[in-house]
């Protein structure tokens, strides 16, 4: 197999598979998750204000006070990377022009420079993140292989992608079916891993937040 | 004409002076990357050189890359040095036909054996022995063995010697290969394209009279000089992609404004060659300068790859899993949720009321 075959398989077979398997584990979970229900809680509610499923799937994304001071490399390196990599997944041209085909949704790009910059800036992020994971030795004992692992297919198609447009190491040709072949991989373990948040995020923060609400827990 | 005449008195009967011989040589060395000294030594030893007689086997091809060599840049210096090679055995160009050829080019490998420049063009038929291109009552694949051994260089012409091109497509039904794929104990040299750069077949000619040797080549087999980069990073209209102003159309505003050809399936990004600096027809245009994308067509099997007005970063196939999957996907799940609500129920059913006097067991 040639590197063009090699981009060829990716961009045809190989995402094909991905695809499937992808919303094959996406629906799965979405209709196991969903529908386990909870047992009715029959103690009369509390009220706390502010304290709804709503208003927890916004604040949960800010830090509570005090926090982005005990541990300002997981907040910080955590919005670097997350914005980063949303910049750079769905304002690159060509991504767009993918999802385009895919959905028949689009919008407009950022400019190159300007994506590549945060290719650097979303790696360098998740470079820091992963060394406080390893230099804590609380974070180090409360993690897995999952977390080792989930870090590793999500860092791939990143690098991949920007050695692709920097001409790094390999023919661009290669380097393009590698970075396709990264996201594939990232596609198929997603569902079955603890990235499968994308989906389940705010779901969970609501639910959380309504059963605090419940309970009479300010939020 | 004479066997005998050397490039340099055929060149003055043209009407070419020398410093328009030393120029074309410089920008020859240029081309294949050669030190700015080489073009004097090239113009030297080619000039004093006899013409070498060239072999040149038509293979299953469509006589394109003849048409771009003999007629783009006629009567250009390139078509000049081609008419000074001594070109033994060209079915299209030459006068001679059916057996009077077929002894031309026997006389020719007799007379020159181990020294002759063989080019082929076209892919090799490999299917029924061979028996799907043959010339003369013989195969193409015994035609190139025996015309390799008395070969001093290998000149693979087009994509389809190349890389096996568009008679190696999908499904291939002749059993079409390249030459490399045949012939493995002679010095072989790509030139892909379809058709290829005519300067690029001088250059590498050129080279190989004044030097005695190939061009680098790159692993496909093809001159680093002319196939070290993408048509892409070479591009004028690159700005344009990095700004992120694509034509949707090859009528609409964008494709006016001649912006970047990428959303119609421009193969630049994955593509080798030379087209952006060279340019075709006499230093005029380039495919994408003419408002069309790059097909990619010197890349190995590039009449395979998705699609050419498709993106590089759109699927190649239509993506047929994604609906049953779906489908297998929510089945699955619903069925986890029954399996559980039925656990569940179980669990309920079989709970049982603890009461004090159980505890006082």
């Amino acid at each position: 197999m040639n590197e063009l075959q090699f981009l060829t398989w990716v961009r045809g077979t190989g995402l094909n598979i991905a695809v499937g398997i992808f919303l094959l584990g996406v629906l799965w979970r979405l209709f196991e998750i969903y529908s386990l229900g909870r047992k009715q809680d029959l103690s009369a509610p509390r009220h706390a204000s502010g304290a709804s499923g709503f208003h927890t799937i916004f604040r949960r994304s800010l830090p509570p006070p005090g926090m982005l001071k005990r541990s300002p490399v997981s907040y910080i390196g955590g919005y670097v990377f997350h914005i980063g990599l949303a910049i750079v997944v769905f304002l690159f041209a060509p991504h767009i022009l993918l999802i385009k085909n895919l959905t028949g949704l689009s919008w407009p790009a950022l400019p190159s420079q300007f994506i590549d910059l945060m290719a650097v800036v979303t790696m360098a992020a998740m470079v820091v993140v992963l060394v406080d994971r390893i230099n804590k030795p609380v974070k180090r004992f409360l993690s897995t292989f999952e977390d080792w692992f989930t870090w590793t297919v999500t860092f791939l198609p990143v690098l991949t992608g920007w050695m692709a447009v920097q001409h790094l190491l390999l023919p661009y040709t290669t380097m393009l079916a590698l970075h396709i072949l990264s996201v594939e991989l990232l596609l198929v373990v997603l569902p079955f891993t603890k990235l499968f948040h994308v989906f389940t995020l705010f779901g969970s923060r609501w639910y959380n937040g309504k059963v605090n609400g419940h309970k009479g827990v300010p939020v | 004409m004479e066997r005998s005449d050397t490039l340099q008195e055929k060149m003055e009967q043209n009407g070419m002076s020398r410093r328009t011989f030393i120029k074309y040589c410089a920008s020859l060395a240029s081309l294949m990357a050669l030190p700015p000294s080489a073009a004097y030594a090239m113009a030297e030893a080619l000039g004093k050189a006899k013409r070498p007689s060239v072999i040149w086997l038509p293979f299953q091809e469509c006589t394109g890359c003849t048409e771009s060599i003999t007629r783009s840049h006629s009567p250009s210096i390139e078509g000049m040095i081609f008419d000074m090679i001594s070109l033994d055995y060209q079915e299209t160009l030459m006068a001679a036909a059916g057996h009077q050829a077929e002894e031309a080019l026997h006389a020719a490998m007799k007379e020159n054996y181990g020294k002759y420049v063989l080019i082929i063009d076209g892919s090799v038929a490999t299917g029924l022995d061979g028996a799907y291109s043959c010339i003369a009552g013989r195969s193409n694949l015994e035609s190139l063995k025996e015309a390799a051994k008395g070969a001093a260089a290998i000149i693979a012409l087009g994509s389809c010697a190349s890389f096996g091109g568009i008679p190696k497509a999908n499904p291939n039904p002749t059993g079409a290969v390249a030459v490399s794929d045949i012939i493995k104990d002679k010095p072989i040299v790509n030139i892909p394209g379809c058709p290829p750069i005519p300067v690029v077949i001088t250059g590498v000619l050129a080279q190989f009279l004044t030097f005695g040797t190939l061009p680098e080549l790159d692993k496909l087999g093809r001159p680093k000089a002319v196939y070290g980069e993408t048509i892409h990073d070479r591009c004028y209209r690159r700005p344009f992609y990095d700004q992120g102003k694509f034509a949707k159309t090859f009528d609409d505003e964008g494709a006016r404004q001649g912006w970047c050809l990428f959303e119609l399936g421009c193969k630049g990004p994955v593509t080798y060659n030379a087209c952006a600096t060279t340019k075709w027809n006499d230093s005029t245009s380039f495919p994408i300068e003419s408002g069309h994308g790059c097909i990619g067509c010197s890349e190995p099997d590039f009449w395979d790859a998705g699609g050419f007005y498709k993106a590089l970063s759109m699927p190649a196939d239509p993506l047929k899993m994604a609906a049953t999957a779906a489908v297998a996907g929510a089945a699955v799940g619903v069925a986890i949720s029954f399996a559980n609500r039925a656990k569940k129920g179980a669990a309920k059913s079989a709970h049982e009321t603890t009461k004090l006097e159980d505890l006082e067991k």
